[in-house]
């Protein structure tokens, strides 16, 4: 496609993307099992840039299952955020656009297919049946609000059952002493900057719960804090999900985080799921090549080695991706069956899958 | 094995509308020549200001002394300093913002060498593509800007400028917290290559542990601008005394899923280093803080052979098994 040919391409996405009085049956769907709290299937996001299309999302089909943490781990640049954009609706539009597959969230006596879902639906189910925790607290959240006032705007916009003011103010103060700040009285009235980043990742996460949603999506919840507080955002992550029930979508760079608090795994490479399945599966016996290099590269305390391993060269050019495997051209166990078509998926057990021909030639 | 640097007691403390920010309160330690040295803490425990110090690139210090091969840096007039500049380098955390996007690969890196006189003119060009392949990079990419690369390659570029002047001493202050784990890898190990090919010393500032186990021949640990613990990698890894480095070492993920943490969480955040704690700065959080603690301030003291520590836990100890 050229510039001109992008450019009506996207304009067209838009208008269907801004109709109103969508029927529900145009967006309402079945989930494949009631037991998850999203599935992916088959999504594709792309992004339409001056420079070319943007696959940046393509083909990723992995499920939420209710009350667990599935972990999506990749390089920057592979999609992992992306998918969680999608999943909210939150992509740069008009460039971003999902253009293929489904996004099914399941709301307990019905589901809706994100993909399809109008901007009006959207608002009611973004902070309470799926809300979000992004990576920088010191830019999520309004520096000309004071903290309770940004938790309560949530409650009253969503939770009917609060409707005075004094009841609203009481569940932020009762939010607020669960995600662990010390004094509730005094955050409520602070703005964002009188907190540091620890505590304000804290009221992110309050935001974030505030309406027992079934599903919250953490984009690299703990990428900009200090290890001591790290830890202790995953502990408080992992007590809300058992005391709550919520199912958690992980977004991480960080094996080590995934290994303390998933369930669950996805290996994302270039757009594209390479391996998944829980987190023994993919952390003690890793299938994919990249999986292995990824474990390999880091440096693990209390392990010595004279050199660490490392994947030669970089991830391909997202416009021009190859019709073989991404991975091919840094792979150490390349054959020639790699040069052909992208391998497909194969199972491995009930819940580890990858794609990759090595496992192919010997199964 | 001669100590290349050795700062002594140096102190950096900055005003602010509130009082005295105390950044860096008293610091002392030493690196031998050809090891490195790894200088860890959570952010704002005033390491990077430690590391600016140390090239004097902050101004003047508020106390103390920092020795490079025996001279006092702070002492040099601009002109002697100036001469010695090239023998101390710094590559930076974030290699988008450390690179002008005006000039060329090729001109970044000639810019400092012509400058400095490092090499006569006739060698320039060859000199720059010496010190380009070995730091893997083509030298096609002289004529590009710096826009054009990767995160992992921009760093590779600014490796390379630092080590085209023919540095003694390379201060790094997070040079992998930028990049993907994959690319990390890469650049750690060619820190390592460079250091054995040019007898380089470094000074390796980062807050992941891992990388600083990895590279590092002994670890400072600070907190709230003190150092609390300082010992050869191996031991303190072994070992951590200091309850700090305990609680700073638990934190750190392991991608092991059968590895069950025994976390010790601490309590709160890093206070104000404008109105620091009384006494051992780490009290409040300690979960072994005694009645001496918010009194008296633990000094660095031996409590193994080259494992030093501030903390009243050891040296009490020591007290008592003397008795």
């Amino acid at each position: 496609m050229n510039k001109q040919q992008i450019r009506s391409y996207t304009k067209l996405l838009e208008r269907q993307r801004r109709k109103t009085n969508v029927p529900e049956r145009c967006y309402r769907t079945q989930m494949k099992d009631t037991g998850n709290a999203v599935e992916f299937d088959n999504l594709q996001v792309q992004f339409f840039t001056d420079n070319g299309i943007v696959k940046s999302v393509d083909g990723v089909s992995f499920c939420v299952p209710t009350g667990k943490v599935v972990g999506v781990v990749g390089e920057s640049g592979c999609g992992k955020s992306v998918t969680s954009l999608a999943l909210m609706q939150l992509l740069q539009r008009p460039q971003g656009q999902i253009v293929g597959g489904e996004i099914r969230l399941n709301l307990q006596d019905k589901a809706y297919d994100i993909a399809k879902t109008p901007e009006a639906v959207m608002r009611q189910l973004r902070g309470s049946a799926v809300s979000m925790i992004f990576q920088e607290p010191m830019t999520a959240l309004n520096p000309v609000f004071t903290v309770g006032r940004q938790i309560e705007e949530v409650i009253s916009f969503h939770d009917r059952r609060y409707a005075t003011a004094q009841e609203i103010k009481n569940r932020t103060l009762e939010l607020l002493e669960l995600v662990g700040i010390p004094n509730p009285q005094g955050v409520y009235g602070m703005y964002p900057h009188q907190l540091s980043g620890g505590m304000r990742q804290r009221v992110m996460i309050a935001i974030a719960i505030a309406c027992n949603p079934r599903l919250v999506v953490a984009d690299e919840p703990t990428t900009a804090l200090d290890v001591t507080i790290q830890a202790q955002i995953l502990e408080l992550l992992a007590s809300l999900r058992d005391k709550l029930g919520t199912a958690i979508l992980l977004i991480t760079h960080d094996l080590g985080v995934v290994a303390g608090i998933a369930d669950l795994v996805v290996v994302m490479y270039a757009g594209r799921v390479v391996e998944q399945g829980t987190v023994q599966e993919i952390l003690s016996c890793p299938a994919h090549p990249y999986t292995i290099g990824l474990l390999a590269s880091k440096p693990v305390v209390g392990k010595k080695t004279d050199s660490l391993f490392s994947i030669p060269g970089s991830v391909p050019d997202p416009v021009n991706l190859p019709k073989h495997c991404y991975f091919h051209s840094r792979c150490s166990h390349a054959t020639q069956a790699c040069t052909g078509e992208y391998p497909a998926e194969i199972q491995l057990s009930p819940t580890h899958k990858v794609s990759c021909y090595k496992e192919n030639t010997h199964g | 094995m001669d100590d290349i640097l050795s700062v002594k007691n140096l102190k950096k403390y900055f005003p602010s509308p509130n009082g005295l920010v105390k950044a860096v309160d008293d610091v002392s330690f030493s690196v031998k020549r050809g090891t490195t040295m790894g200088l860890v803490g959570e952010s704002g425990c005033g390491k990077s200001t430690t590391g600016r110090c140390v090239l004097r690139l902050s101004g003047g210090l508020t106390g103390g002394q920092v020795l490079f091969q025996n001279q006092d840096l702070y002492k040099l007039s601009k002109k002697a300093l100036r001469a010695l500049r090239p023998k101390l380098q710094i590559i930076f955390q974030d290699p988008f913002s450390s690179l002008s996007p005006r000039l060329t690969v090729g001109e970044l890196m000639k810019e400092a060498v012509r400058e400095h006189r490092i090499v006569p003119a006739g060698e320039l060009e060859h000199h720059i593509d010496k010190i380009m392949e070995n730091c893997g990079l083509k030298t096609s990419y002289k004529s590009r800007y710096p826009h054009e690369f990767s995160g992992g390659q921009r760093q590779r570029i600014c490796i390379a400028r630092a080590l085209a002047l023919n540095p003694d001493f390379v201060l790094c202050d997070e040079p992998v917290s930028a990049l993907d784990v994959s690319i990390q890898a890469q650049i750690v190990n060619l820190l390592q290559k460079l250091q054995q090919e040019y007898g380089l010393t470094y000074l390796f500032i980062s807050h992941d542990l891992s990388v600083v186990e990895h590279i590092c021949d002994t670890v400072a640990v600070m907190y709230l601008g003190k150092i609390v613990e300082y010992a050869p990698t191996k031991a303190l890894f072994d070992k951590p005394l200091h309850p700090y480095t305990q609680a700073l070492f638990s934190a750190i993920p392991v991608p092991d899923p059968n590895h069950k943490l025994q976390r010790i969480l601490l309590q709160g955040n890093i206070p104000s280093p404008i109105d620091p704690p009384s006494g051992c700065r780490f009290h409040p959080r300690c979960p072994h803080a005694m009645d001496i603690c918010s009194r008296v301030v633990p000094v660095l003291a031996k409590v193994d052979a080259d494992h030093t520590c501030a903390c009243h836990l050891y040296h009490q100890v020591r007290e008592a098994s003397k008795e």
